[in-house]
């Protein structure tokens, strides 16, 4: 592969306000092809807030997000033809409780890459396959435990063939023993050089994973680095608090 | 019989001979009025639906915000079409059908256009459930999670997409039973069309009543007739219902396992693994 890897996705200055509350503080960072990154932090530093502004379901206040070196509109044919190459993982799963298992995959395909019934099934069965979803195509969300509706959310997501797939918590909602089924998938996608945004409280996954972590605190980048200097060697005494009090439960 | 019957007028033992009489006598009259009395709240409630979905959709397109991609004239053209809306649904919901229907008659004949009775009482009966159901078309509308709109937005869908495939398949799975509540409401209530002399199953009742001043009897055989319709409905829309929501169970594909709840959490195919492909203008994308 290209020794030189690219820079698919840059944050430039990002801020976020609601209302009065500044959430986000000039947020700036870039994703290179192939990178794991993972974003850690307390609860309320805006770590979903960033997510959800990279493919602009939240409008930056300021700052602009760089897609392949080129400014991303917020609105129209722009944001959507760009969303369609940025996955999103959601927490709380979100499938479409009124399809199957296999419609779910492949609404986005039919709908906005508008490939054809045979190809989008293809590409839908290929991903549930690959998260070992395949025999449950007939069944709908509500009939599946967590941990199966969150591998239908990545495989609807990676049907998309996306170039960076962002995840927000995706293992915070599900029961523990569902927990490691869902990161092994995860773990099997970044073996495969899947260019991954992970906001994660899974401390051990974003060491064993992770090329690269990033800590927030109070809505900035407080420090950022190889997962052996964040979780071993950490500069930032915010950041050291933080894994502390993490490590003590 | 009907000697028998004038023999003794008032006699509470002849309540039924008279209710048989009275029935065997109109039946046509009776049955000509339960069609029509159907099939003016039927249609209308359908025209209503089509009226309630069209205003509970526009009434949930997002507010469009500054700075957005857009200009004055959409904001305006927003604001104004919300007024109409909202203005068209508290006028409705805010006056008595009986009032609307006289209104709505004998205004169009003071405006000069001969409409049928039947033809009015069509057009307030729609208007009147496309009041109603604009409101639960956006309560339905409003009740599906927003993370299922987030979700379909992540994945690059318009609006429009989403609510086409997404959220209004769900909005009307959740508000049929209220589509049959309007539904049976309208079946009683076009019985005020009888003041703009509508031949529905009232006005016919108090016709067939009026000819041996049998008013009891005859709205006792009118009120089994409403019963008989709208707890036919009522079933049918039930087993809709049913029949929506589909089996309680799914059948497994051909694998008969999970895999990933086995321990060893081995994926299903390390056969088709993906791989990606470095382009010559340096884009990225997943190919097989
Ligand atoms: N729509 C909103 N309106 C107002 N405030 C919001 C909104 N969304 C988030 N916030 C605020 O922004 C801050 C950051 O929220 P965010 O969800 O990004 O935190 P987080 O780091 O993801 O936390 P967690 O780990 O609990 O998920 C919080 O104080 C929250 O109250
Ligand atoms: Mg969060």
């Amino acid at each position: 592969m290209d020794e030189v890897k690219d820079v698919i996705l840059r944050a430039e200055h990002i801020s976020k306000t609601f209302g009065t509350n500044k959430v986000l503080h000039d947020i700036d960072f870039e994703t290179k092809t192939g990178e794991v990154i993972c974003i850690i932090g307390a609860s309320g530093s805006g770590k979903s807030t960033l997510l959800r502004c990279i493919n602009y379901l939240e409008t930056p206040t300021s700052g602009s997000i760089m897609f392949h070196g080129e400014a991303v509109s917020s609105h129209g044919r722009g944001v959507t033809r760009y969303r369609s190459q940025v996955g999103m993982v959601f927490q709380s799963f979100n499938l479409f409780a009124n399809k199957t298992v296999l419609q779910n995959c492949m609404t986005g395909t039919r709908k906005v890459l508008k490939k054809s019934k045979e190809e989008a099934e293809e590409l839908a069965m290929r991903y549930l396959t690959k998260v070992g979803m395949a025999p449950y195509i007939k069944a709908k969300p509500s009939q599946l435990s967590g941990g199966q509706q969150q591998r239908v959310a990545i495989a609807r997501a990676l049907a998309m063939e996306p170039e960076i797939l962002l995840f927000d918590e995706p293992t915070s909602a599900l029961d523990p023993q569902m927990v490691g089924e869902v990161l092994q998938v995860m773990r099997d996608l970044a073996k495969e050089g899947l260019t991954m945004i992970i906001v994660t409280h899974e401390m051990a996954f974003a060491r064993d994973v992770a090329s690269r972590v990033i800590f927030m605190d109070k809505g900035v980048i407080e420090e950022e680095g190889p997962p052996k200097q964040i979780f071993e060697n950490p500069k930032s005494p915010r950041t050291k608090e933080f894994l502390s009090r993490f490590i003590q439960g | 019989m009907i000697a028998l019957l004038l023999s003794s007028p008032g006699s509470k033992a002849n309540f039924f001979v008279w209710v048989v009489y009275i029935f065997q006598q109109y039946w046509p009259l009776f049955l000509e009025g339960c069609k029509t009395t159907f099939f003016l709240a039927l249609t209308g409630t359908i025209l209503g639906c089509v009226i309630g979905l069209m205003i509970g959709v526009l009434r949930t397109i997002p507010k469009p915000k500054k700075g957005n991609g857009s200009n004055f004239f959409t904001r305006a053209a927003y604001k104004i079409l919300q007024f109409i809306l909202l203005t068209y649904i508290e006028i409705f919901r805010g006056t008595p059908m009986i009032v609307q229907a006289m209104v709505v008659y004998y205004g169009m004949s003071y405006v000069g256009v001969d409409l049928p009775a039947m033809m009015a009482g069509f057009l307030v009966v729609s208007i009147n459930t496309g009041a109603y159901m604009a409101e639960t078309v956006r309560g339905g509308i409003e009740s599906i999670s927003i993370g299922q709109t987030e979700a379909a937005k992540a994945l690059g869908m318009t609006h429009w997409q989403t609510m086409v495939s997404v959220v209004l398949p769900q909005t009307f799975r959740n508000i049929l039973p209220q589509i049959g509540n309007n539904l049976i409401i309208n079946i009683k209530d076009t019985s005020v069309l009888n003041v703009i002399a509508v031949t529905e199953l009232f006005f016919n009742t108090k016709s067939a009543a009026g000819i041996y001043y049998r008013y009891f009897e005859s709205f006792f055989i009118a009120s089994i007739l409403y019963f008989i319709m709208t707890f036919t409905c009522a079933q049918i829309l039930r087993w809709i219902e049913r029949k929506i929501d589909g089996s309680g169970f799914y059948k497994l594909v051909d694998a008969p396992v999970d895999p990933m709840t086995d321990p060893s959490g081995t994926l299903a195919t390390k056969s088709s693994p993906i791989t990606r492909k470095v382009s010559l203008r340096g884009m990225h994308a997943w190919t097989k």
